[in-house]
């Protein structure tokens, strides 16, 4: 807010006559987390144990899931009133509490977390934010930063997952928050008082005081806090009918041939390939996967490129695809699961489609598609009366059985339009990976990975396709270079960045210039 | 009203004298009206100062009671005109506004008050917001002070300071016939303190009174020559009145020793971080005691001559501490000591910085640096040098994603710009005026819409130059809220557009409140309110300013028909504004009235739908165009831990309302399948629940058939 930096003056408070200081405690939070309800908590332990006590907050547009600051004083009560500071200074906070981790790290940027001075207590939960989600590829921030800055600049830290102890009793982390500060200690309060203010707030006091209690525990050290647990797999377990055990363990003999480096990510693929068409395409996948791991040697990580981008590049999303996953049973299961539906009441399930000409077309015997596709009558009367946005009751006899008709022509798949096309795609990318594995493995593993480029549906699956021609159009210019590999990284980390290529067109005009020095 | 209640602060209100008040510092300010005799209050909402109107909007059986009139005004002005009441009659009147927007707006009638004067005590609470937490331009509303001359109360932040300025307040306003400015900081609105009740009081005379005895006296209105006597008036009478009652009535404290070298000139808002900045150089206590001679402007406007020459007489310097820009009480206070050969060496801008808000660490650097200057034996050694080396903190700004505020959850606005987005993607980008309100938020990623933005209701006005040569040219798109729309956008934005015959495109955003000011009752809510006439129609209001072409959409959910409806006005060449109605309820004021009326039936034993949205993770490919078409807080990514995967997925979390912005994108932009809605239902009938269990029968039937030919994920 201040228009120049002058030469920052580094002073503590003094204190008072009788010993007794003021306690300053800032809280950012994000719009919505219940900060005010925090603030309010905090303000009234500190007036019922005999202090003196002030909060101030900026309301305002900021509710509105921006960043907020809470700010509170609060001083032993020797019969006079304090003159306290009504905003949070640089290197003046003794107690700085983050409801979110880049939270903790936007109030160390600020100036609010001084090294000997000041207690943090964050939560270590993460809320992306909106320039974080709208990245193609993954563009969270990095908390290990954070983390590491922390350490540095505070005096004391309790640090942990807030949010999931206040989710696990069933309460919102202003509780939790609480439970942090009460057992870091860093305030001269009972844990009884803290209690009795929750208590006295009256609505969903058993939750909050579950949550308060167990972050207290995990601050005061007697307890384990949550830990971060890596997001865990489905585990794939494939039903395997009687018939097709004998085909299956075929397969298996076969997979158990290859390199053991990668056994592992060669299995899901196997695995994924099975389950998204039979088991004649599994042994297709192996046959692919055969053939490079041929040409390489340990550690194999071509092969494992391989194993993974093959059989992403076969299992491409189509029609058939959708309404087989959308009917299936574990489907089901698991959406009652995520929304919590009980036993006593009921679920209506609306799948949003948008079939367009193109994944009508593409979903017909190749000879008829291309036919049709050619035909702007067919497409202009399809546009008229069906391309519009479907919406299909899967909890009804009527909208299941019609995907699950759809899910049903998988054995036709390979007779589909959409198959040529993808098997041609596939097949001209897989030669060129072959070709450059003979000179260079790291530079065909990168290959292997552009496929990652190619996701999503309609207009975002045509960028995917158009970026994922691009990137591998300055093959040849990098070819043959030392450095091969690597650019053809960096160029598909450009082109995951942005939605509009932006980036993409600077990395390619970067090789393009040094390629066409070096031509010279 | 809004859909919150404000049942407990009413309570506060009807506190007796030596009853402790104990809350935020602009519900102080609202109690203290009362308690002064206020006979009517008005004005418009807005941060800071919105709960000021929504507790009175609350509280009209105390109002009723005590023979005080309240109401909400419509616009600034409407609410400063509202004080003509006051120009005859004597009786107490407050009106209260955001600042500076609020004052630009009232400024006409502040003129007109102003030069008439004022026999009753006439308040107006300002609501400075500047600083952090802002979220308009940064000006100083003192220049409205000096420009009408009405005067301009800054008082310490504390509750029983705030609570006596406004008795000073109207005090003031009766001895000098002119109306007085109480201005309020943010955080001095939203402090939490305490202070000793007094009773309420009645008004002298209510407005039923005044009513009925009508009075006029030609010399308080504005026209000649009267207005040449107003001008005289002022200098002559009405100001040295003000200093008078100012210098009478201590209006101004002084602290510290007056016998000090250097002297400190503070205004009154500032004071507590002055202190805390002395404190924190060891020249004063916790509780404010200090040496440092203090002279505390609580009335900022006007400045009472004979006090700064008596503060500064036998001083070598003083500091002026002045926030904002320009330095006008510096300039005033050099103006006079250079009058009046006055040797006294005058600091402020320079060791300040030129502009911007006096935070803590600025003020504390600056009044270092005074003491250095001019009194370096006052400050300890310890303090004079950077005295703490700090360790190296790692550099975050690459890390950390900005969160600038953006649309709540399920807000009805984001399918309206989500529509836009989309019509943009399709005809290119087109010249967007934006207003103000909550679809300002549209400026923001993801959406990333909106060029200008040239003040309430003024979207569309902003917009009126663009006229394109060519008929079937491309037109101006611009928005307007329901606020704006009513409190000047009628006449300013559609009447000019229908008038001058703009053929650009207008969307009136309609979420039946004045939303980003807290969600209060305005003209077109939909909602019952006791005092108010509500449920008027802005498509009737837009058809009666002479709009032919006008659209009301009742679901902005739907984006295909948004975004169709946006083309179809793009596309028309019928003359004049193509206006869009696109109403909603505003989602945060819709989930305070639903939630608990759903809790109640869902008990009751009622058959009770929730809505939620969800994504199939093994649908949804992690390319996120659902994201950058949404914004959505419950809308986030998460890990699948599938090795075979890079990308983070699309997910859903609890706070979803289920409003279907992602499935109606999803389905507009044609991304993808991977959106489902689950309606959850409590309580379902009997017929309902044996359907269900039929229907489950058959379908897992069909799968276990199915997979009992085929391998597949168990």
């Amino acid at each position: 807010m201040n228009m120049q930096a002058p030469s920052r003056l580094v002073a503590r408070r003094s204190p008072g006559p009788d010993g007794e200081s003021i306690i300053t405690l800032a809280a950012l939070a994000v719009g919505g987390q219940g900060g005010g309800v925090l603030t309010n908590w905090i303000t009234a332990v500190a007036e019922a144990n005999g202090y003196r006590a002030q909060s101030t907050s900026v309301a305002g547009v900021a509710q509105r899931t921006g960043a907020t600051i809470y700010y509170i004083e609060m001083c032993r009560d020797t019969g006079r009133q304090p003159i306290f500071a009504l905003s949070p200074s640089e290197g003046d906070i003794d107690i700085l509490i983050a409801s979110e981790l880049m939270e903790a790290g936007r109030a160390i940027m600020r100036g609010f977390v001084t090294p000997s001075r000041t207690t943090v207590i964050a939560s270590t939960h993460r809320i992306p934010a909106v320039m974080e989600k709208v990245a193609p590829g993954d563009g969270r921030a990095d908390g290990k930063a954070v983390l590491d800055a922390m350490g540095i600049s505070a005096d004391h830290v309790v640090a942990f997952d807030m949010e999931t102890v206040a989710k696990e009793a069933g309460s919102v982390i202003s509780s939790s928050l609480l439970g942090g500060l009460a057992g870091s200690g860093s305030l001269p309060f009972p844990k009884e008082s803290y209690e009795e203010v929750i208590k006295a707030s009256g609505r969903g006091v058993e939750a909050s005081l579950r949550a308060f209690k167990r972050a207290y525990d995990c601050a005061a050290g007697n307890e384990t806090p949550p830990q971060p647990v890596a997001p865990v797999a489905p585990v794939p377990v494939l039903a395997v009918p009687a018939k097709l055990k004998k085909a299956w363990t075929d397969l298996q003999d076969r997979l158990s041939r290859l390199p053991a480096p990668v056994q592992e990510m060669a299995g899901l693929g196997l695995k994924k390939t099975v389950d998204y068409q039979d088991v004649a395409y599994g042994s297709e996948y192996l046959d692919r996967l055969e053939q490079v791991a041929k040409m390489d040697s340990a550690p194999f990580k071509m092969t494992e490129a391989a194993a993974k981008y093959i059989a992403r590049a076969l299992c491409y999303d189509d029609i058939l695809r959708v309404a087989d996953l959308k009917t299936r049973a574990t489907r089901f299961a698991r959406v009652k699961d995520e929304v919590s539906v009980k036993d006593d009441q009921v679920l209506m399930l609306t799948e949003y489609f948008h079939p367009r000409f193109e994944e009508f077309v593409t979903t017909l015997p190749a000879g008829l598609g291309r036919k049709l596709s050619r035909s702007k009558g067919v497409e202009a009367f399809y546009t008229k009366h069906f391309d519009k946005g479907r919406r299909i009751r899967t909890d009804k006899l009527g909208g299941f059985a019609m995907l699950y008709l759809v899910s049903s022509l998988r054995p036709w798949r390979r007779k589909l339009m959409r198959h040529e096309s993808e098997m041609k795609h596939v097949d001209a990318w897989f030669a060129t990976v072959l070709r450059v594995a003979a000179s260079d493995k790291a530079l065909a593993s990168e290959l292997l990975a552009n496929y990652r480029l190619i996701k999503g549906y309609s207009d975002t699956h045509a960028r995917g396709l158009s970026k994922f021609a691009r990137v591998m159009g300055a093959l040849e210019m990098l070819e043959g270079r030392e450095d091969a590999a690597d650019w053809m990284r960096r160029l598909r980390i450009a082109a995951l960045d942005d939605v509009d290529g932006e980036a993409l067109d600077g990395a390619l005009a970067t090789v393009a210039s040094f390629a066409s020095a070096e031509a010279a | 009203m809004a859909e919150r209640s404000f049942a407990g602060e009413v309570e506060k209100l009807k506190l007796g004298a030596g009853e402790t008040f104990s809350g935020e510092g602009i519900l102080a300010i609202t109690k203290a009206l009362l308690e002064n005799g206020v006979g009517y209050v008005g004005g418009y909402q807005g941060s800071p100062i919105s709960h000021l109107m929504d507790v009175l909007a609350d509280a009209q059986d105390i109002l009723g009671e005590l023979g005080v009139h309240f109401e909400a005004s419509a616009s600034e002005a409407t609410a400063t005109a509202m004080l003509a009441a006051s120009v005859h009659y004597p009786i107490r009147g407050a009106v209260t506004y955001k600042s500076v927007v609020g004052t630009n707006v009232a400024s006409d009638a502040l003129s007109n008050l102003a030069s008439g004067g004022v026999t009753g005590g006439s308040l107006i609470i300002i609501g400075e917001d500047y600083g952090e937490g802002s979220s308009i331009m940064q000006e100083r509303t003192y220049a409205f002070a000096m420009k009408s001359q009405v005067w301009m109360l800054d008082p310490r932040p504390n509750l029983p300071s705030i609570v006596k300025s406004v008795g000073d307040g109207f005090a003031l306003s009766e001895a000098s016939n002119t109306p007085v400015m109480l201005q309020v900081r943010i955080r001095s609105c939203h402090v939490h303190g305490h202070f000793t009740a007094s009773d309420n009081v009645r008004p002298s005379m209510t407005v039923t009174e005044a009513l009925e005895n009508p009075k006029r006296d030609l010399n308080r209105i504005v026209l000649p020559p009267a207005s040449y006597l107003h001008e005289n008036e002022k200098l002559t009478k009405r100001w040295p009145a003000a200093e008078k009652f100012i210098l009478d009535n201590n209006v101004n404290e002084e602290f510290g020793d007056a016998a000090g070298k250097v002297g400190l000139i503070v205004q009154g808002g500032n004071y507590n971080t002055v202190i805390r900045a002395l404190n924190r150089l060891e020249l004063a206590n916790i509780y404010g005691d200090t040496d440092i001679h203090i002279l505390c402007l609580n009335a900022i406007y006007p400045l009472c001559e004979s006090q700064i020459l008596d503060f500064c007489d036998g001083k070598d310097a003083v500091f002026v501490i002045e926030e904002g820009q320009p330095n006008f009480m510096e300039q005033t206070i050099g103006h006079m000591l250079y009058k009046n050969g006055c040797k006294t060496k005058l600091e402020g801008k320079g060791m300040l910085p030129l502009g911007g808000e006096l935070t803590g660490q600025i003020t504390l650097d600056g009044l270092g640096t005074f003491f250095k200057t001019h009194a370096p034996e006052m400050l300890p050694a310890a303090k004079v040098a950077h005295n703490e080396p700090s360790p190296e903190i790692p550099d975050l700004s690459k890390v950390l994603p900005p969160r600038p505020p953006g649309f709540c959850t399920g807000c009805p606005e984001r399918p309206i710009f989500a529509a836009t987005k989309l019509v943009e993607e399709e005809l290119g980008p087109h010249h967007i005026a934006s207003d103000i309100g909550c679809h300002l938020f549209s400026i923001m990623p993801p959406f990333d819409l909106g060029a200008t933005t040239m003040g309430y209701g003024l979207g569309p006005a902003s917009a009126s130059a663009f006229h394109n040569a060519s008929k079937d040219g491309r037109k101006s798109i611009s928005f307007v809220g329901d606020g704006g729309f009513w409190h000047n956008g009628v006449a300013s934005s559609i009447g000019n557009a229908v008038f001058n015959k703009n053929d650009g495109v207008i969307v009136i955003v309609d979420n039946y409140y004045s939303a980003a000011t807290g969600g209060q009752d305005i003209l077109s809510s939909r909602a019952d309110n006791k005092t108010k006439q509500t449920k008027n129609s802005i498509t009737e209001a837009v058809q009666g300013m002479g709009v032919k072409w006008v659209r009301q959409l009742d679901r902005t959910y739907d984006v295909t028909k948004m975004r169709d409806t946006l083309k179809e006005a793009l596309a028309s060449t019928e003359e004049g504004p193509k206006v869009i109605v696109a109403s909603s309820e505003c989602m945060l004021n819709k989930q305070r009235r639903v939630k608990p009326q759903m809790a109640k039936a869902v008990k009751d034993g009622k058959r009770v739908e929730r809505p939620r949205l969800g994504v199939d993770e093994d649908v949804c490919t992690g390319d996120h165009a659902c994201m950058r078409l949404s914004g959505c807080p419950s809308l986030s990514v998460k890990d699948t831990g599938d090795p075979l995967r890079d990308d983070p997925v699309a997910a859903i979390d609890q706070t979803c309302v289920g409003c279907g912005n992602c499935g109606e994108v999803a389905d507009a932009a044609v991304l993808c399948p991977s959106f489902y809605e689950a309606r959850i239902v409590s309580n379902p009938t009997t017929a309902e629940k044996s359907r269900a269990k039929r229907i489950n029968r058959i379908v897992s039937w069909l799968q276990k058939r199915r997979d009992a030919r085929r391998i597949a994920f168990a």
